[in-house]
């Protein structure tokens, strides 16, 4: 059985739909990516797998148990980094690793050992018998990564790792989930952060409303959705967004500075109403570029279609 | 089961770590019932019925004010999940949480203890006894606040919601004025306190008379009423899984 399986996984709060019967699967040894925009039912799914929220229907299997029936051993395999760094402020990083290991049921031995080692991994040694409040953002991240490590779990469940930090400290982060990996960990990541799924994971599901609207390889997602490239353009006089989104063939456009930039399917007719909106409105254009959709705008393509 | 014991006697050792400085802790489970002692040990009442009702009350807001500190700060903090994370059923966290409070309230009882033997020097009725009500009324009570703790919705109202069912209870329950002498409306509500049969149960063994509830019903009591609030505790934390 694959690492996790999920079947018509439905989560209701109230009369709120917030996870509408997906189905998917991550294999053994995937970095597998779950991405959405805000509010899309990530976070959701997680913490049903994880056990922090009741499903509403559906199965799903972590490392072949159930949540539902059998979540005390689901519980012993997966390890979990939440969206917040929620480790305990007035201990130190080295109780609240110990703590963590106790819990597990690890022996004082190994306890103290993995403790250390993982302080070592992440680089926070010298911060060993620092209070977790006096923690950096980043470092209070790595620490609650380092939690979540203690106990050697089989799959490891990220909610949005690297929110909220600046460059390299996301950087570092991604490194770490990239080591980890390779050292043959399991991950399920959840991201709103386009280049974070596609530089990071094997394979991506695209989560919107509840509800998953494409699922494979970065490499497939942009062969497949990127029937689309990028018209950037900009006028030297005034020019609405309204009428560029109005053009036939444009997907979606959106402001960059002067620039327009214009998801197109159909790059040559979108430039012949262009010009011809300018010229009828007495501007001309100062600058066109054309090139090959990227993350981002394969993402909007997905969620776009979605949306139609 | 070893897993679960084990895990609970974790979670204590943590919670201790981490909140016995905490002021709220400190201010209302050290310093208030400190004061509070100190004050009726200048008014020359009774001293064996003050001594009682003191020991008891000592125990009561150590013991309570723990569980409000550590499990209403984690809820707010989101921290609380971690232990719904780690392989132990909600009963052995519920379990957990109420061996920190049932310790700190033993802990933070010592100041009052030493203030009352100052004061009064008291030789109990019978000591053994006597630590067999105050370890019941500690665990009553420690479980007594987890479930408060859980029960309250909005965290940060907690300690006023908290005061708002202890303070009355101080009055009510035996600690100041005898059951027997309240109006007799008051009774039901007396008995349905918990504070109540530790203090008469306390009052046995230190004393060795009671107001109305003999000890043989007060006692057991006390830890009866222990797993009932932690089976109620348990409930809660089910409940609170959206």
């Amino acid at each position: 059985m694959d690492a996790i399986v999920v079947e018509n996984l439905t989560k209701y709060y109230g009369d709120l739909l917030a996870v509408n019967g997906i189905s998917f699967s991550v294999k053994w040894g995937e970095l597998f990516g779950f991405l959405g925009p805000n509010g899309a039912g990530k976070t959701t799914t997680v913490r049903m797998l994880c056990g922090l929220t009741r499903i509403s229907s559906g199965e799903a299997y972590v490392a072949g148990y159930s949540p539902i029936r059998e979540l005390k051993l689901v519980k012993k395999v997966i390890g979990l980094v939440p969206d917040t760094s929620n480790l305990y402020p007035e201990l130190t990083c080295w109780d609240n690793l110990i703590f963590a290991g106790e819990m597990y049921g690890l022996r004082k031995e190994e306890r103290v050992r993995r403790a250390r080692e993982l302080l070592e991994f992440f680089g926070l040694l010298d911060k060993k018998d620092s209070k977790f409040d006096q923690l950096s953002k980043g470092q209070k991240r790595k620490l609650t990564l380092a939690a979540a490590l203690m106990h050697r779990p089989r799959i490891l469940f990220l909610d949005e790792p690297t929110i909220g930090l600046d460059v390299r400290s996301r950087r570092l982060i991604w490194n770490m989930i990239r080591e980890l990996n390779e050292d043959g960990l399991t991950i399920f990541l959840t991201t709103h952060n386009i280049y974070e799924a596609f530089n990071l994971c094997d394979r991506i599901a695209v989560i919107n409303r509840g509800e998953i609207i494409a699922n494979g390889s970065p490499a497939e997602l942009k062969r497949r959705f990127s029937g689309s490239e990028v018209l950037e353009v900009s006028f030297d006089g005034k020019m609405s967004m309204e009428e560029i989104s109005r053009i036939p063939g444009v997907i979606k456009a959106s402001r960059s500075g002067e620039s327009f930039m214009i998801v197109v399917s159909d790059p040559l007719s979108v430039m012949e109403e262009i010009v011809r909106k300018a010229k009828s409105k007495g501007i001309s254009l100062n600058y066109v570029n054309l090139r090959g959709a990227d993350a981002e705008e394969v993402f909007l393509k997905i969620i776009g279609d979605a949306d139609a | 089961m070893l897993d679960e014991i084990r895990g609970a006697l974790y979670i204590a050792k943590k919670d201790l770590k981490e909140y016995y400085l905490k002021p709220p802790t400190v201010s209302w489970g050290i310093a208030f019932p400190l004061v509070f002692a100190f004050a009726f040990m200048l008014r020359g009442w009774d001293k064996l019925w003050l001594a009682s009702g003191l020991l008891t009350l000592s125990l009561f807001f150590g013991s309570t004010s723990m569980s409000a500190a550590s499990i209403v700060f984690e809820r707010r903090m989101k921290s609380f999940e971690r232990l719904l994370l780690f392989p132990i059923s909600y009963f052995g966290v519920a379990w957990g949480k109420s061996l920190s409070s049932f310790f700190f309230g033993l802990l933070s009882s010592i100041p009052t203890v030493a203030i009352i033997q100052l004061f009064l020097s008291i030789s109990p009725h019978n000591p053994a006894l006597l630590a067999l009500c105050i370890v019941g009324s500690a665990l009553q009570f420690s479980s007594m606040g987890v479930l408060l703790a859980f029960a309250v919705k909005d965290p940060a109202q907690a300690m006023t919601i908290f005061n708002t069912i202890r303070f009355p209870m101080i009055f009510l329950c035996d600690v100041i004025i005898p059951v027997s002498k309240l109006p007799k409306y008051l009774s039901p509500i007396s008995l349905a306190m918990p504070l109540t049969y530790s203090v008469e149960a306390i009052r046995y063994a230190l004393a060795g008379n009671y107001d109305i509830m003999p000890p043989q019903i007060s006692i057991p009591i006390t830890f009866i009423s222990f797993f009932a609030f932690l089976y109620l505790a348990e409930v809660l934390i089910k409940r609170s899984i959206p």
